[in-house]
């Protein structure tokens, strides 16, 4: 009752060394979009702009005393976020810059484990900075690079003037074969619009997946002409190039997309994408509680949109790991097709289970 | 009936303090604000963080955003004692001797008087400090567990194991208990003759406020609908024993405890901006102020034990006088 202040969004920015983090992180200080920033950062380092809100901060990851592995939050982001929000009206949002080699999930999951936080700030979105020169080899070194992928909602594939437009689609299948689910930006020299970066609302239930009608439409398309990797929301011209039949299967009436291994031979992460009809609501509750109890350590992200049986409402869940929200978000349209959807981007997932199970749970025609 | 005298400010009331008996209120600003014969300002730190109120030396020492330390005096001076680099000062405690401690990432610093400042590294973040009622002592609070040092000797830290992160630290007046909160909702303590463990939890919310009664007996915390009250009178503390539920009440939170100096009451602050002080004895109850616009965030009584000086997170401020 005392915080009538809104919640500020933070935007956590990850990327390896060197993918332009800082780069992107001065145009957010210096550039003229009428906000302010508050910025947490591990080592002030080059960041060139004197700012009394940027605030240095050692990454400390807490886990919970919960007995769940899973569980970790950055302990020095509840310390900071607490510091910085005793004095609202200095900042209208908060960008997190990881290290490069940081894990992101304490860092999302402390916007949703810390009572304080959580009812102070929102996270906004999981931006990944991709060097596009170097990717491959950072996934050949690092399970971190992946990680960040597979985590993001917004990825940024930066220095594409350094590699060839063959080189260009590889890796953007790459990221795409990670993470189906994120926005794919093109850039150069971190020169994305900061619109596409800042403000996103990815994990807020209301705005979540609005923006992208197309969510998970990317691999079941094949029927259409229509068959290069960019996801649900390809800002960039179509362009052609050849097939990856590792994620077009022609099972004609399977609407799901199995668990695709990467043509990356380093790649670890696996998505699985299911689709459905109607669901109810009794038995799919439980079943996706169970699955983010039982599966939790191995679920990076997930989120999806699903059509209740007699509910007039969408109904948008998201997760990390073992967290797990839900909410109605807006009544379904009247030429939107009443169908469930959901992506789970993860690693040691079982495809065929999670098909099975997510299929048991559609609603019975009763007739 | 007691009676409010209010000082509305604007910004999270961090301090409430008497110096030389005239009531201040430190501000996340850094302004320190006091109520001598109309309304002053101090001005310490750039953004303040932490404070402790300095009894002995009559002074309340300050941490901030800037990585400096200040003490401010009834006089209004705010003396820069310490500065620590870019990095927050996000702790801080008096000691013997003039000694103060303080916190700036992994480094748990001790300054002496002469202004000599010693260097505790530590692995992880210090997250809480303070010092030992008697003998040159800190102890810190970190990530699975808490650490003791002697500042004033050379020698191997005494560490204290328990798994999870400690964010603050506090030593029983007597010096034999140890008890840290935590980032999960739970204190947990040690007492320091045998490192046995006190694990104090069934709190609803974290504790951010911990207080003393008169000679150590109770320790009054925050974090529940009631201010839960742990009997400390025993050898092995609460171990066993029930706390104390004082000042239940069911739409809102305590966030704010502070001990009579004397006597075995405890004045409580909520997250409504009520305060209210309940005795131990027969959990009788007296209403001090009605609600406010902000959660109480800091309380303390003066030493003639008849003013109450409060703050809120909303700078509603005031001094509450128990005898009118």
């Amino acid at each position: 009752m005392s915080d009538t202040q809104t919640q500020i969004p933070v935007t956590v920015l990850t990327g390896y060394l060197g993918s332009g983090k800082t780069t992107l992180l001065n145009r957010i200080l210096s550039e003229n979009h009428g906000k302010r920033y508050a910025v947490i950062v591990n080592e002030f380092g080059e960041i060139g702009i004197d700012n009394d809100l940027i605030v240095e901060s050692d990454e400390e990851i807490y886990e919970m005393n919960n007995g769940c592995v899973c569980c970790t939050v950055r302990g020095d982001l509840i310390r900071v976020v607490e510091g910085l929000m005793r004095r609202p009206g200095r900042f209208d949002a908060i960008v997190v810059e990881t290290t490069g080699l940081a894990d992101p999930v304490p860092v999302a999951q402390t916007f949703f484990m810390d009572d304080d936080v959580r009812s102070k700030t929102k996270l906004d979105a999981v931006v990944a900075l991709v060097d596009a020169k170097h990717l491959p080899l950072r996934l050949k070194d690092s399970k971190e690079a992946e990680d960040q992928i597979a985590f993001a909602d917004v990825v940024v594939l930066n220095k594409t003037d350094l590699v060839t437009e063959d080189e260009l689609r590889a890796v953007e299948a790459t990221v795409r074969a990670i993470n189906p689910a994120a926005k794919i930006h093109r850039t150069q020299r971190s020169g994305v619009d900061l619109k596409e970066v800042l403000d996103r609302g990815a994990f807020d239930l209301t705005r979540a997946l609005e923006n992208d009608p197309h969510f998970l439409d990317a691999h079941d398309d094949h029927d259409h002409d229509h068959d290069h990797e960019c996801g649900p929301d390809c800002d960039h011209d179509h362009h052609h190039h050849h097939h990856h039949d590792h994620d077009h299967n022609h099972h004609g009436h399977d609407h799901h997309d199995h668990a695709h291994p990467s043509a990356i031979h380093d790649v670890t992460v696996q998505s699985v994408s299911l689709r459905g009809g109607e669901m109810d609501s009794k038995k799919f509750f439980p079943w996706i509680e169970k699955i983010t109890q039982m599966e939790g350590p191995n679920i990076l992200r997930l989120k999806g949109i699903i059509a209740f049986r007699d509910d007039p409402d969408r109904y948008v869940v998201q997760g990390v790991h073992m967290i797990l929200e839900g909410d109605h978000q807006r009544a379904w349209k009247d030429d939107e097709k009443r169908e469930s959807r959901l992506v789970f981007i993860g690693r040691e997932l079982d495809a065929e289970r999670l098909k099975k199970s997510f299929d048991a749970c559609q609603a019975v025609t009763a007739n | 009936m007691p009676t409010v005298a209010p000082l509305d400010l604007d910004g999270h009331c961090l301090a409430a303090v008497f110096l030389n008996n005239v009531p201040h209120f430190a501000l996340a600003d850094g302004a320190v604000h006091r109520l001598d014969n109309g309304h002053k300002t101090a001005q310490a730190n750039d953004g303040l963080l932490c404070t402790f109120h300095d009894a002995a030396n009559d002074r309340l020492l300050t941490g901030g955003e800037d990585g400096k330390v200040f003490a401010v005096k009834a006089d209004g001076t705010a003396e820069q004692l310490a500065e620590a680099g870019r990095k927050w000062i996000t702790s801080i405690a008096a000691g013997p001797q003039g000694a103060i401690a303080y916190a700036s990432g992994k480094i748990a610093n001790v300054r002496f008087a002469d202004g000599k400042v010693k260097e505790f590294v530590h692995p992880r973040s210090v997250e809480g400090i303070a010092f030992a009622p008697k003998g040159m002592r800190i102890g810190v609070a970190r990530y699975n567990g808490a650490t003791l040092h002697f500042p004033a000797a050379d020698g191997k830290p005494t560490e204290l194991e328990w798994a999870g992160a400690h964010t603050g630290i506090a030593f029983s007046p007597d010096g034999n208990f140890l008890v840290t909160t935590m980032q999960e909702n739970a204190l947990h303590g040690w007492k320091l003759a045998d490192g046995k463990h006190m694990r104090m939890s069934g709190y609803p919310a974290k504790v951010k406020s911990l207080s003393w009664s008169a000679k150590g007996k109770w320790l009054a915390s925050s974090g529940a609908p009631a201010a839960i009250v742990w009997p400390f009178q025993a050898k092995d503390g609460p171990m066993g024993k029930p706390p104390l539920e004082l000042g239940t009440r069911g739409n809102t939170m305590v966030t704010c405890v502070a001990c009579h100096p004397s006597q075995d009451v405890v004045a409580i602050g909520y997250e409504d901006g009520m305060v209210i002080a309940a005795r131990f004895t027969d959990a009788k109850e007296v209403l001090l102020r009605r609600p406010g616009k902000g959660a109480i965030t800091a309380m303390m009584w003066d030493r003639q034990e008849q003013r109450i000086a409060f703050g809120s997170a909303a700078g509603d401020c005031g001094v509450i006088d128990i005898t009118a």
